[in-house]
């Protein structure tokens, strides 16, 4: 019986059935919003879907001279690394379908594999422009990885605890500390846009100069699962940020907090969204100097502020 | 990290039209940059010789969608400087109303394009919607939202009339208010700034060694325009400002770009105030007689020049189209060479290129001697009549 619950957590909800249709809804919030911030009508509810359903009955064409197996996993990897850090993530309650002390740096590891399958992808597609969306990739990596895990880790500094549950019982336990850590949350917010790949940092995607980066050679549905991924990460990204940086309302019950849940995600893709449209593209090396010489100093400031208070507060 | 060769065109998404830029790329840096032409060549300078004086302006007029006008007025200001014929005042301020229209509307096309090539979407939506004013104000003066067909020898087809002049002075002041808002976005919007700023550098003394025109070399604080060096249509009687600005890189081409929308807007006003009465077109003679004539022109993009040969038939005898783009791809190579390639589509959209314009002649490089050679007519007429003969195919053989 224990294994048909497990069953259905995984494949259903909150496994892969309701993260996939959560992705591509906020997938239609995103696009829609972008397209209403510019005077544009946006497309219908169904348009992810539809995108999703049309590449998979396209025609995924291989090139003759890259490695087909590795080309062919990637993106089944990366799709399978986001929806295998969804279940440490508490969603309705302060306990996640799974825990343990140090969960938080499993998350934050199966968040980092999706970047590491598409420079992979890049790297096998033997293309010039995926060779520079790929360095573009791991580059960008560089650049935001340690802000975001300083910010999630100063949060988790505070609770005095590596699990995401425990985390989210702290924090209930404790109204109102979560605004200790707001400079975290838009650090997070920030590093999310470069882990997404969007505007201001869609640099490894940049159309106009490498064409589609990493995905060049990527059509019918292995592209297909890029995105699908690409959604997912979204949304186990945003859940993330709800778990770490906005943990109030967990303690109401499974359907209050359910609701509370889907509101926190969807603020969270209202603000990518709102950046994806009022910033131009900055360059690669922009995006490095700021990352490094602005955002993880504030990084730095957040966990210094989170020992200080752990400091004076909780002693 | 080793050198990459990276093709950016002839097909690519930074591109609008077809254009080779071969990048030898190290990491993200730029080594070596190729430019080649000849995508877009369409033979229309020979075709110019097989047609009449009228049917030519027609042609000329569909050398390039955006500065369409341009070409159609330079040549024929060429035709009647060699006919000897003087165009009513009223036809020159129409013709002037409506090369200041297709400025406005390629300068906005401009800012939306490389709004795009930033990734800036949102500036491009915005400025794109409200360039829908001025083509409509253009459909509803010529007919048509691009290519208007207003010049004939001796004139203008179409009269403006008095009714249309409240209507251009109101989409003058929508514009001039959205243009205000884009001046400040351009001022004010850090992301964009720092793409623009620093990229595709021309010094004043760059601009001058290669020929660099319009508001490519403004932008380098050399005030060369032909509307005020060389004054033709209308340009004499109105009061305007030679917009240059001193950043000499691509944030500079934008500002003074912007600018010059606003001079626009004020050049129509004036325009629309003093229009004098009377007709619009004289009449024309059918066979020019022999003589050449050299016109300029300063299309949105630069100076466009026209030279024509006349030889007293119907027909020209050669017809040379020198389009702004041409002289300003000169600088292409000096402008992308050790900057970053994610600066090349914002470098090439700065030039505003129009390689539809550009392309009139064929160079021939030969891979394998290495070496290359430049064509004349004949030689390229018996090149061809050569290769087919090589393969069998002879014209003399051929029936239609």
């Amino acid at each position: 019986m224990a294994y048909v619950y497990a069953l259905i957590h995984i494949l259903v909800f909150p496994g892969l059935l309701f993260l996939v249709a959560f992705g591509l809804f906020a997938e239609w919030v995103d696009r829609k919003m972008y397209a209403r911030f510019q005077n544009r009508m946006g497309p219908p509810w169904f348009q992810p879907l539809a995108d999703i359903l049309k590449l998979f009955g396209k025609e995924s064409i291989v090139p003759e001279e890259v490695e087909p197996r590795m080309f062919r996993l990637l993106p089944m990897f990366a799709l399978a690394a986001t929806l295998t850090a969804f279940i440490y993530i508490p969603v309705w309650g302060t306990k996640a379908l799974f825990s343990f002390n140090g969960d938080v740096i499993v998350v934050l590891y199966l968040l980092t594999i999706p970047t590491l399958t598409f420079f992979l992808a890049g790297w096998y597609s033997l293309c010039p422009f995926s060779l520079l969306g790929a360095t573009r990739t791991l580059t960008q990596l560089f650049a935001y990885e340690v802000p975001l895990f300083v910010s999630i880790l100063s949060s988790a500094f505070l609770a005095d605890t590596w699990s995401l549950s425990e985390i989210a019982t702290f924090y209930s336990k404790h109204p109102g500390y979560w605004l200790f850590n707001l400079i975290g949350f838009f650090i997070g917010v920030f590093s999310l846009l470069g882990k997404l790949e969007k505007a201001p940092f869609d640099i490894p995607e940049a159309e106009t100069e490498i064409v589609a980066g990493s995905f060049t050679e990527y059509s019918g549905n292995l592209f297909a699962l890029f995105r699908l991924a690409i959604s997912v990460e979204t949304i186990v990204g945003a859940s993330l940020l709800a778990a770490v940086f906005l943990p109030f309302g967990l303690t109401l019950g499974p359907v209050p907090g359910f609701i509370f849940y889907l509101a926190k995600v969807l603020f969270v893709v209202v603000l990518l969204s709102l950046s994806h449209a009022i910033f131009a593209r900055i360059r690669i090396d922009q995006m490095v100097s700021l990352c490094w010489k602005c955002v993880a100093p504030l990084g730095f400031v957040q966990l210094v502020l989170n020992m200080i208070i752990k400091g004076t507060l909780l002693s | 990290m080793g050198k990459v060769f990276i093709p950016i065109g002839p097909q690519h998404p930074a591109l609008k039209e077809p254009a080779s830029f071969r990048i030898l790329l190290e990491g993200e840096k730029v080594i070596e940059a190729n430019v080649r032409l000849g995508y877009n060549h369409r033979g229309v300078e020979k075709a110019c010789e097989e047609r009449t004086y009228l049917q030519d302006m027609y042609l000329l007029e569909r050398v390039c969608g955006i500065c369409s006008h341009s070409h159609s007025t330079c040549f024929i200001q060429a035709v009647e400087e060699i006919a000897g014929i003087q165009i009513p005042p009223r036809a020159n301020y129409i013709r002037t109303i409506i090369a200041e229209l297709e400025r406005i509307h390629s300068h906005l096309l401009w800012l939306g394009v490389a709004g795009h090539e930033v990734g800036f979407d949102s500036l491009f939506m915005y400025v794109w919607r409200d360039r829908e004013v001025v083509m409509d104000l253009l459909a509803k003066i010529s007919g048509n939202r691009v290519n208007y067909g207003m010049n004939t020898i001796g004139g203008v087809r179409r009269d403006i009339s008095p009714d249309l002049y409240p209507e251009i002075l109101k989409a003058m002041d929508v514009l001039e208010e959205r243009t205000k808002y884009y001046i400040q976005v351009a001022t004010e919007e850090m992301s964009f700034i720092k793409r623009l700023s620093g990229v595709g550098r021309l010094t004043k003394e760059d601009v001058e060694t290669l020929c660099v025109v319009g508001p490519t070399g403004r932008a380098s604080a050399v005030a060369r325009d032909v509307r005020r060096d060389d004054p033709y249509a209308a340009y004499a009687d109105l009061s305007f400002k030679v917009i240059t600005d001193d950043h000499c890189d691509v944030y500079g081409r934008a500002v003074v770009r912007v600018l010059e929308l606003m001079e626009c807007y004020s050049m129509i006003r004036q325009l629309v105030k003093n229009m004098p009465d009377g007709p619009v077109v004289v009449k024309a003679p059918r066979k020019v007689p022999a003589g050449e004539a050299v016109s300029r022109y300063e299309a949105p993009r630069g100076e466009d020049v026209h030279y024509v040969r006349a030889n007293g038939t119907e027909k020209p005898e050669r017809v040379k189209v020198r389009a702004p783009t041409l002289a300003n791809l000169q600088a292409m190579k000096k402008m992308l060479e050790n900057y970053y390639l994610a600066d090349v589509p914002i470098v090439v959209a700065a030039i505003d290129p129009c390689f539809s314009c550009t392309d009139r002649t064929i160079e021939v490089n030969r891979m394998d001697k290495g070496t290359s050679q430049l064509l004349s007519w004949d030689a390229l007429r018996s090149y061809s009549i050569d290769w087919y003969a090589k393969r069998g195919v002879r014209p003399q053989d051929i029936r239609l």
